[in-house]
């Protein structure tokens, strides 16, 4: 089982030193294919196992005993999570190789791509405060390379303020971690809830509020979102895709992990509070824009907003429901970026005003396209649907009425965005391909000149549709994991006896 | 613990906050340093009480090892990330010749509904467009 | 950025202090097992004698070493490092973990070995590699940001 835990982690640090040393294109894809393949194989492994019997799995670094180790922990949450996670990671991977783009301009590509995945898998698994800050610093700072690695202007510009913002979160962080540190005397997840359950009211609100306000800024929430539409759109697709995907649902995970271990249900109302804001400003801002990367930006925001209400609201089916959201939104936000990612490299761009008639030029484009986006709508039989009817559902019951009103509408304007993109991009006349032939205008082929890139999408999308093939068990699973969340204990009482 | 370091974590914690603020991303990265070196101290004033320095072989009375590998750890990422933002600053000032942090501009045209053409924000990554 | 060379300071760091700096940095390096130090003050003792010799003007110095990639010894150090991560996984043991081997060298007497050693050689090269890097991109007169390949330059 050490093995298991620790190679998500080493595997892809080890793949980015060799990528150091080796600087042939295709040796430096090779390798980090190989071992993203490797990471994922051992995410499923975990994931198996942790589906059979739901134990918290437990790896400690250096045969140290208890607490002074560093600590690799999975749960339900922690497993589905990095299984989805790595799986991401690898798909874009293959679609940046076919993208034959970012690698072929920086040696410097894979390497920090790497040490990226390694920093995200150790974050899923980070077993204490501390592990968990030093997985965020490395997976932030490899990001910050990939944002701004061609130095261009706009790239400089917006990451800067992307720079220095995730400075801050890092340093609130580090902060908060010091005052638990200092109000409990210890770090670790498994001991903090107890210690923590001893503080005086007023010391145990800040420390959770200064939590709240790290995560949250990674996490994108309202009034912390707006580094985000900014800066993302800068970077190419297959970063941006990562980005999109995944870091921010690393804060969302972070939030959830606070909410349910460390400061069970505590200052719900704002949370709730914070979390309709969020999806409100976020649909405000994806029906104000008019082009593709930055519109699905801010669904990412609106989409944060629907997770932060569900955890929220607490209790065992709005968990449930969120984390459903969570391990959903990961894929479907990935590979709409992807697919954005090759309608601007066929057509030159991807604002609405210039790209037109996709439908007609590539119908599978079409299709790859339409599933997530009406899945990120919430149409049924769409997994989408499925999370936020439990959602609505688990509001409903708790009486969130205004909450779920707003939910709903905002789901409407999901849908009138995405209807907005595909009304302009996929309907109208079929402009031709700025690669290739002008008369390829006619032809079917446009996937044909981007397979690989293609392949990564639609294998992707695959998934999401699978999601909902097996929704029923997974639906279980999800629920599982929420019991588990809720129960502290058992947490504590796995990771001790270990 | 002391009150005097509580005050200089403090002190460290406004300049670096207005230092934050400034346009310009030389005082950002000074910011960056100095808001640093005051978390880091925060957590070593906060997280343990003096005492001999914790080596192995030493009398008792040694203070708490943890916070100080903690600190350790959070100066070395500290350092990486202040050099990050001197090099963006650096490579800012060989683009624009400019230390300021600009505008972000498709923010800016859609605040004042200009119904423009191609706007710079809307090209896409050239990495994108195929060569 | 053009430093001129002084004579004495020229003389100073680079015919005495580096390699005073060196024998330091070995053995800072090599007793960080049982008294403060390691690979990472060892590095760091290296990387200062890498600066004094830039600020003496002697850029072109450091570019002209054996060590022109700075990035194959990044990739080298940290390789180093995560294999002694790993190995401990494949006998059995966690990772990170270290074994402690005691020799009886002749002549010398008892000489204790530890796996970790290793790790701190790799911490070591990469801390090293990491000045050498930054000296050669943001040092140099605004050639390349990320190295001396340059890649990211334009």
């Amino acid at each position: 089982m050490t093995a298991l835990l620790t190679l998500p982690v080493l595997g892809p640090l080890v793949a980015a030193a060799l990528c150091l040393v080796f600087r042939r294109l295709n040796v430096q894809r090779a390798i980090s294919f190989a071992s993203l393949t490797v990471a994922a194989g051992c995410a499923v492994a975990v994931f198996v196992n942790v589906w059979g019997d739901g134990e918290v799995r437990v790896a400690r670094m250096g045969g140290w005993p208890g607490s002074f180790a560093i600590t690799f922990v999975a749960d339900r949450l922690s497993a589905v999570m990095l299984l989805v996670a790595l799986a991401a990671v690898t798909l874009v991977l293959i679609y940046a190789i076919g993208q034959r783009a970012p690698d072929e301009r920086s040696s410097f590509y894979h390497p920090v791509y790497m040490v990226m995945s390694a920093g995200i898998a150790q974050a899923l698994l980070a077993g204490d405060l501390f592990n968990l800050f030093v997985a965020f610093e490395i997976l932030l700072m490899a990001s910050y390379v990939l944002l701004t690695l061609e130095g261009t202007n706009e790239q400089i510009r917006a990451g800067t303020t992307y720079v220095v913002l995730n400075i801050l979160e890092s340093l609130v962080l580090l902060v908060a971690i010091g005052l638990v540190f200092a109000a409990t005397g210890t770090v670790n997840m498994a001991e903090l809830p107890e210690r923590l359950a001893e503080l005086p009211d007023g010391v145990r609100t800040s420390l959770h509020l200064f939590l709240l306000i790290a995560f949250g800024i990674k996490a994108a929430v309202f009034p912390l979102f707006f580094w985000l539409p900014d800066s993302y759109p800068t970077a190419p697709s297959s970063v941006s895709a990562v980005f999109a995907g995944l870091l921010t649902k690393i804060g969302v995970y972070c939030m959830i992990r606070t909410q349910t271990l460390l400061f069970p249900g505590e200052a719900s109302d704002l949370i709730v509070v914070v979390g309709i804001l969020t999806m409100v400003i976020g649909i405000i801002g994806a029906v104000s824009h008019q082009n593709m990367k930055r519109i699905l930006s801010f669904h990412i925001i609106s989409q944060i907003g629907y997770m932060v209400f569900g955890l929220g609201i607490g209790g065992e089916a709005a968990i449930a429901a969120t984390v459903f959201f969570l391990v959903h939104q990961i894929p479907v936000k990935t590979s709409l970026f992807l697919v954005e990612g090759i309608v601007s490299r066929d057509q030159g761009s991807s604002s609405l005003k210039e790209v037109s008639g996709l439908a007609r030029r590539s119908p599978w484009l079409a299709v790859l396209f339409l599933l997530p986006a009406l899945s990120l709508a919430g149409l049924p039989p769409f997994p989408g649907f499925l999370a936020k009817f439990s959602l609505v559902r688990a509001g409903l019951d708790a009486e969130h009425y205004v909450g779920v009103a707003i939910a709903i509408t905002v789901s409407l304007f999901t849908l009138v965005s995405m209807v907005k993109i595909w009304v302009a991009a996929f309907w109208g006349e079929a402009k031709p391909s700025s690669v290739g032939q002008p008369d390829a205008v006619a032809t079917v082929g446009l996937l044909r000149h981007h397979r690989l890139m293609a392949t990564s999408t639609a294998v992707m999308v695959v998934g999401i549709v699978m999601l909902a093939v097996v929704a029923g068990p997974f639906f279980q699973f999800v629920t599982d994991a929420a019991l588990q969340l809720l129960d502290p204990a058992s947490y504590v009482s796995a990771v001790r006896s270990s | 613990m002391s009150l005097s370091l509580l005050v200089l974590v403090g002190v460290l914690f406004a300049v670096g906050t207005y230092l934050l603020m400034e346009r310009s991303l030389t005082r950002v990265a000074l910011g960056v340093g100095v808001l640093g070196n005051g978390a880091n101290l925060l957590i070593v004033v906060a997280g343990s009480d003096s005492g001999q320095a914790p080596i192995v072989g030493r009398p008792d009375q040694l203070t708490d090892p943890l916070p100080q590998a903690l600190v350790l750890t959070a100066i070395v990422i500290g350092f990486a990330l202040l050099s990050f933002v001197l090099a963006l600053a650096w490579r800012n000032w060989t683009i624009t010749e400019n230390d300021g942090v600009e505008d972000d501009f498709e923010d800016r045209s859609l605040v004042s509904r200009k119904e423009g053409t191609a706007k710079p924000g809307d090209a896409p990554h050239h990495e994108d467009v195929a060569r | 950025m053009n430093f001129r060379p002084s004579a004495i300071l020229d003389e100073l760091v680079d015919r005495w202090l580096s390699k005073v700096a060196v024998l330091v940095a070995v053995y800072v390096t090599f007793r960080g097992h049982n008294a403060p130090g390691g690979g990472f003050a060892g590095g760091l003792v290296v990387g200062g004698v890498f600066v004094l010799q830039f600020l003496t003007g002697r850029e072109p110095h450091i570019r002209h070493r054996p060590i022109r990639r700075p990035t194959l010894l990044l990739g080298f150090g940290l390789l180093v490092a995560l294999v002694t991560t790993v190995i401990p996984l494949v006998v059995d043991a966690s990772p990170l973990e270290s074994h402690i081997w005691k020799l009886n060298v002749p002549f010398i007497g008892e000489v204790k070995v530890v796996s970790s050693m290793f790790f701190d050689l790799g911490v070591f090269f990469v801390v090293v590699a990491v000045v050498l890097m930054v000296l050669l991109s943001l040092g140099a007169r605004g050639e390349s940001l990320v190295g001396d390949d340059g890649v990211g330059a334009s």
